[in-house]
């Protein structure tokens, strides 16, 4: 039994809130150089290189990237031989994010009641924390600020069986068109697919933690997620909305094992400040 | 191409810009986002004063950072328009000649611009630190209990925006999407 103290997680709660906001990872920025190389817009390339240019100025000024600094999602991989100390786990995760958001001049995004008083918490908290426990004796914490505008334009359906790979294939194309410019293009495009609804939509979200670019492993699900980006990309929408060919820059599907009924597809939708930073205790 | 243009808008500023063209804003701007026009929307229809006169002014759709000391203002770029749309036409009914943000509109809202001769921006969505810089100052005008979506009056200096529908209704999230779809 390994004991950490809370004010370690405390403390790199606080830093992954701050830091994950100001810096934006090294293979989104990469794959935003390699879309304006890609890119058949004239407007459409002059927004692609502000948004760069944006990354820049964020990291040179230590501020970040955008404003909407995100609900803060947590995924904690907590090893079973781990004994917390000095105070709860949950506790110590929203008082990171407490002192994240406050201490990094981050916007307070979130409200309580959502549809009675709507009042403003200021401090950002509640995280939203999704829990594993795994073997070993560490904590993993991966922090995914998560903005209003794109998450607003994710869709969940329950697809028959018989709808299959085409049925998929028609639900993401139309949710990506009808969200247009709204989830602020490229995006990045997360797919869960199978298990209940709330499995279909945490393995949607957990599909934009990975590496853009890097496929699923099992071929058939890599070789669906180039034709959808592809596709997305011929829906004309851009950078922006203002119209070209970088509409996404990376398709990511998860899956699960389903129900003899069922064929549960999320998709959970991501800007292109496609934040998230890691840590481990 | 790029024009560089001084608020308040009037008529003949918004009939010369063109949906495509490239803004670069002077002068004030007023700050709002959902709960601001909310209880704009609730004044107008209570015919209570407002805490600015709309008459040619731009609202920017934005809920910035907090300023670091010495600083004017955090990241501030727009958020989804769409999300004023109910309480849009209100607004441009009593004078408000522009707004940024980014995002599509409803048909109620294209309406409104046609009829009262106005035009809607895009600002860069999650482009928060590249505009903070055009913005010189900036001071909480009302609603301070609203935190981040408290009304501000900012001073802008060559504040980059795109004309996505002008005062004729032309649209370029229609036009650029047609231009560039192989569907």
């Amino acid at each position: 039994m390994r004991e950490i103290h809370a004010n370690q997680i405390i403390s790199t709660v606080e830093r992954l809130c701050i830091e994950s906001n100001i810096n934006l990872p090294d293979d989104v920025k990469n794959a935003l150089d390699d879309a304006l190389k890609m890119e058949s817009s004239p407007l459409g390339q002059e927004i692609l290189k502000d948004i760069i240019k944006n990354a820049e100025i964020a990291k040179e000024k230590n501020i970040p990237i955008c404003q909407d600094t995100g609900f803060a999602v947590v995924f904690l991989k907590l090893g079973q031989d781990v004994r917390i100390t000095g105070g709860n786990l949950v506790d110590a995760i929203n008082e990171g994010v407490r002192r994240g958001y406050i201490n990094g001049y981050l916007r307070k995004s979130i409200v309580t009641d959502p549809f009675l008083t709507r009042k403003n918490t200021k401090d950002n908290t509640p995280a939203i924390i999704h829990t594993e426990i795994v073997p070993g004796d560490k904590i993993n914490i991966i922090l995914a600020p998560k903005g209003g505008g794109s998450e607003n334009m994710s869709a969940l359906r329950m697809l028959s069986p018989a709808d299959g790979v085409e049925g998929i294939k028609r639900f993401v194309l139309e949710t990506v068109d009808k969200a247009g410019s709204n989830p602020c293009p490229p995006i990045v495009v997360g797919i869960g697919v199978g298990g209940t609804i709330e499995v279909a939509t945490l393995i949607a979200k957990k599909a934009l933690l990975r590496p853009l670019g890097q496929h699923h492993p099992q071929p058939e699900v890599a070789d669906l997620e180039r034709e959808l980006l592809a596709e997305i990309n011929k829906l004309g929408i851009g950078p922006q909305g203002f119209g070209g060919s970088t509409t996404a820059l990376a398709v990511h599907i998860e899956t699960f094992p389903a129900h003899i009924a069922s064929l549960p597809v999320a998709i959970n939708i991501q800007c292109h400040v496609a934040r998230h930073m890691e840590a481990e205790i | 191409m790029t024009k560089i243009v001084t608020t308040p808008l009037t008529l003949e500023k918004v009939q010369d810009l063109k949906s495509g063209d490239r803004v670069l804003l002077n002068g004030t701007i007023y700050t709002g986002r959902d709960a601001a026009h909310k209880r704009l929307f609730e004044m107008i229809q209570r015919g209570e004063k407002l805490p600015f006169d709309l008459n040619g002014q731009v609202i920017y759709y934005v809920g910035p950072c907090p300023a670091k000391p010495g600083t004017v203002i955090g990241s501030a770029g727009p958020t989804t328009s769409g999300r004023m749309d109910p309480y849009t036409p209100a607004l441009l009914q009593n004078g408000l000649k522009g707004m940024i943000g980014k995002g599509l509109r409803s048909q109620a809202v294209v309406d409104a611009i046609i009829k009262y001769k106005c035009v809607y921006f895009a600002a860069i969505g999650g482009a928060g630190a590249l505009l903070a810089e055009s913005i010189k100052e900036a001071e909480v005008l009302a609603f301070p209990d609203l935190g981040p979506e408290a009304i501000y009056k900012l001073r802008v200096e060559n504040f980059p925006v795109t004309v996505i529908i002008d005062s004729e209704g032309n649209n370029l999230y229609t036009v650029g999407k047609e231009r560039y779809r192989q569907h």
